[in-house]
């Protein structure tokens, strides 16, 4: 089957190049039948690799070691949830997992605009199978994930016992969607430039697909975030880590453009802007893809080193360098004949938060990059950490959110001073008691930045409730609807605008999350012995005593073996019980004894978390195994030919010992205030995002077009 | 083995999908079915902007100067949309 999946990325090469040649062909010399077959090429290298997908993950859920990938990702004892996910663990795989989903979205865009855009369409598939094309060439000619082994091994390495985390199986495939889906406005704004019909069409066309992309890649980024809180035992959420940066920086700069396009959609400006956002959008898509797999800037994310970095920048520099040529091309095109009528109108706001998206975008990049610029100037890789990017964002964020509540507030084109202070009074008021509320019953005074960005999320809560709450009484006067069946069909009538609505409303309470959590959490280490205790905050917490279980941990990774401790929890009359472990992954490393290798391998911290609307209590545990180097280098000594069972005999024997003679263990101890928020607000944004994306049903659609329609009708036949 | 028979069986396939288009005459009625689903996007899409200003205007964000104004300019877009539709064969 081997062979079947490697002829499947083969075939994939001619056919999307195929595409890319007949398209632009059929554009040039305007003959469709050419156009027509391209787009269908498309469609087959689609299918091509879903049957490369198929191929390869039936390889994984069988553990067949001949595939290097599967030997070198995979294991007999991964449990088959985790299976799947290897795939994309690995550089090789999440190669054809990009290429799998852009030819997914390109078919599924080109499919949409079959009978639309004919000009600009048959570019668009030229630029999708070119990146395509890119693809399948590193994957054909360097990481072949299809590679077989002439002698394959009984067992394979296992996956990364990290992955092994509910929201690692779907964290990288949503950020790739969103990496790849971001190629769609891309390679439409290409067709648009290329010829010249630089309107609002290729806008209108794949705005859609923008969105969706916008939306997958943040869920990537929270379920990331939430892996990062959950599996790593540091407890936070943001590390600034280049490959977290890496996926914000797309994020933003998608952001931007989300917003950028309304304004050229509703008054014909920003085209050179919007043409250069996308375009950068794409790259920054590239980058994070490159810096994932390049292995360029030292990340706990980037797993191993590639063979692709000069590959990856040679493509990324002819990107650049082309969207950069016919951007300057096409200057003359893009200039708008459209005007800023007043600065105080929702084009200037939206104009005004691009620029603090691109500024944020821009701060991170240099942070990102500054351990590469670092060394290539001084020699040193000196590398900015967190203080430095907080320092420089948080003004950003807070200057953001601020925007985020006048924006929806304001109307296109001006805004009398008048309507501002109608618009305004309400929700500078909720916020006002906001603050005095702040000042007077907690202590949020003690860090000004997030006493600013509580306010500020009162602001944009109350302008964005404003907004339904006004847009449903205009309805109920109309209508003379009661108001939940008022505020439902406002909302289903005007999705873009409303689901708009709730992404900000859902960005402000992650945001009330951060600034609330990063301020004021409180973190102790200790170490203690069982039976002691410790106070973090207003809770005590006692180690009860420690546990030891074998071929089974209780988060289902398939590690065997899995120390904890349970410890007692206690504040006021609130008592609880936690259960955090440490999980222990054998190692294939050949020198290690046959004991040892099951101590000495990878480890990594099943955190167990309080949730709580209000607070969360976060605890991780490092059992000491110090006490038990002894015998088990003893037992790699007395049975080095042992059998798996004699092993596992073994091996009960020392986790037993730990548990009946256990010595002091190492705690950390976080408590974070409204953490949980950060994912309640990220969950109301992807829904606001939903929302927005949904496509009116057809029936309405009709029936608002023949409204329409006859008013229009009776005007025209007035004039 | 395996790899050059699929080579060639995949390739096969491709090839057989891709060539149709060229097996079928083209005819004028796609090349206005195309037109037309072009038109229908932006008349929706100038719809939705009239809708927009209106409901901008009766929650008070636009005076009832500036919602006349934009309202005469985006029906006088629409209406030139609707020409052009009509003018489809």
């Amino acid at each position: 089957m081997a062979g079947i999946g490697s002829a499947c990325l083969a075939v994939g090469l001619f056919t999307a190049l195929y595409a890319a040649g007949a398209s632009i062909y059929g554009a040039h010399r305007g003959r469709r039948a050419w156009v027509t077959s391209g787009r269908r090429a498309i469609y087959c290298l689609a299918g091509l690799m879903v049957a490369g997908t198929a191929i390869l993950q039936a390889a994984f859920l069988r553990s067949d070691f001949s595939y290097a990938l599967v030997a070198e990702g995979s294991s007999t004892d991964t449990p088959g949830f985790y299976k799947v996910t290897a795939m994309w663990a690995t550089q090789d795989g999440s190669l054809l997992l990009w290429a799998l989903l852009l030819s997914l979205f390109s078919a599924a865009v080109l499919f949409l605009t079959r009978r639309s855009l004919r000009e600009i369409a048959p570019y668009a598939t030229a630029v999708l199978g070119v990146v395509a094309a890119f693809f399948l060439v590193l994957m054909v000619g360097w990481e072949n994930p299809f590679d077989t082994l002439a002698a394959p091994p009984m067992e394979g390495n296992g996956l990364n016992p990290l992955l092994r985390h509910p929201a690692m199986m779907i964290h990288p495939p949503l950020l790739y969607t969103g990496y790849v889906g971001f190629s769609i406005p891309f390679a439409f704004a290409v067709g648009a430039l290329v010829t010249r019909r630089t309107g609002a069409d290729w806008i209108r066309a794949t705005r859609r697909f923008a969105l969706v992309a916008w939306t997958f890649l943040g869920t990537g980024i929270m379920l990331g975030a939430l892996w990062s809180y959950t599996e790593l035992g540091w407890g936070g959420y943001w590390a600034w880590d280049p490959v977290e940066n890496a996926s914000l920086m797309p994020w933003l700069a998608g952001t931007a453009f989300l917003h950028s396009i309304m304004v050229q959609e509703k008054r014909g400006m920003l085209r050179i802007w919007n043409v250069s956002l996308v375009c950068g959008t794409f790259v920054l898509a590239l980058i994070g893809t490159f810096l994932v797999r390049s292995g360029i800037l030292d990340s706990i994310h980037a797993f191993g080193a590639s063979t692709i970095g000069t590959q990856f920048l040679v493509f990324i520099g002819l990107v650049v360098a082309f969207s950069v040529a016919l951007i300057l091309a096409r200057l003359p095109d893009l200039r708008s004949r459209a005007k800023l009528d007043s600065l105080l109108s929702r084009e200037a706001f939206f104009l005004l938060n691009n620029l603090v998206l691109v500024g944020l975008c821009l701060v991170i990049m240099w942070g990102t990059f500054f351990p590469l610029i670092s060394e290539a100037l001084t020699g040193d890789k000196a590398s900015v950490g967190p203080p430095w990017f907080e320092r420089l964002t948080v003004p950003l964020a807070i200057v953001l959110v601020l925007l985020s509540g006048i924006g929806p507030v304001l109307a296109w084109r001006r805004v009398t001073l008048r309507g501002l202070r109608r618009v305004l009074v309400a929700p500078l008021a909720l916020t006002l008691l906001a603050l005095l509320a702040l000042l007077g019953l907690t202590d949020a005074s003690q860090s000004p930045p997030s006493l600013v960005m509580f306010c500020l999320v009162a602001f944009v809560l109350a302008a964005v409730g404003q907004e339904f709450w006004r847009g449903a009484s205009a309805r109920r006067t109309v209508t003379g609807e009661p108001w939940p069946r008022a505020l439902v069909r406002l909302a289903g009538r005007n999705r873009r605008r409303y689901g708009g609505y709730l992404v900000h409303a859902g960005i402000a309470v992650l945001f009330l999350g951060v600034a609330a959590s990063s301020a004021f959490h409180d973190q102790r280490d200790v170490r203690l012995a069982p039976g002691e205790s410790f106070r973090t905050g207003d809770y005590t917490v006692t180690y009860r005593k420690p546990t030891a279980r074998l071929g089974g941990d209780s988060a289902g990774t398939g590690a065997p073996i899995s120390l904890g401790a349970v410890l007692d929890v206690k504040k006021g009359d609130q008592r609880f019980t936690l259960h955090p472990a440490r999980n222990y992954y054998p190692t294939q490393d050949p020198s290690k004894g046959v004991v040892s290798r099951y101590f000495e391998g990878e480890a990594n911290s099943e955190v167990d978390v309080r949730w709580g609307l209000k607070r969360d209590f976060w605890l991780a545990v490092r059992p000491d195994l110090a006490s038990l180097d002894r015998p088990i280098r003893e037992a790699d000594r007395r049975f080095p030919g042992a059998s798996n069972d004699v092993q596992a005999v073994v091996i009960a024997a020392l986790t037993e010992r730990y548990r009946s003679h256990p010595p002091p263990a190492a705690f950390r101890a976080i408590v974070s205030p409204l953490v949980l928020w950060i994912w309640i607000g990220g969950a109301i944004a992807v829904l606001g995002a939903l929302i927005a994306v949904w496509p009116a049903p057809e029936a309405r659609l009709r029936r608002v077009r023949s409204l329409y329609a006859a008013r229009l009708g009776r005007e025209l036949s007035r004039a | 083995m395996e790899y050059a028979l699929a080579f060639l069986l995949l390739a096969a396939v491709v090839a057989l999908v891709v060539v149709l288009p060229f097996l079928r005459t083209g005819s004028a009625e796609a090349e206005e079915d195309a037109r037309r689903a072009e038109l229908d996007a932006a008349k929706e899409a100038k719809y939705r902007e009239i809708r927009d200003a209106e409901l901008d205007y009766r929650m008070g964000k636009l005076s009832q100067e500036d919602w006349r104004a934009v309202d005469r300019e985006l029906r006088s877009e629409a209406i030139e949309i609707l020409r052009r539709l009509d003018r489809l064969p």
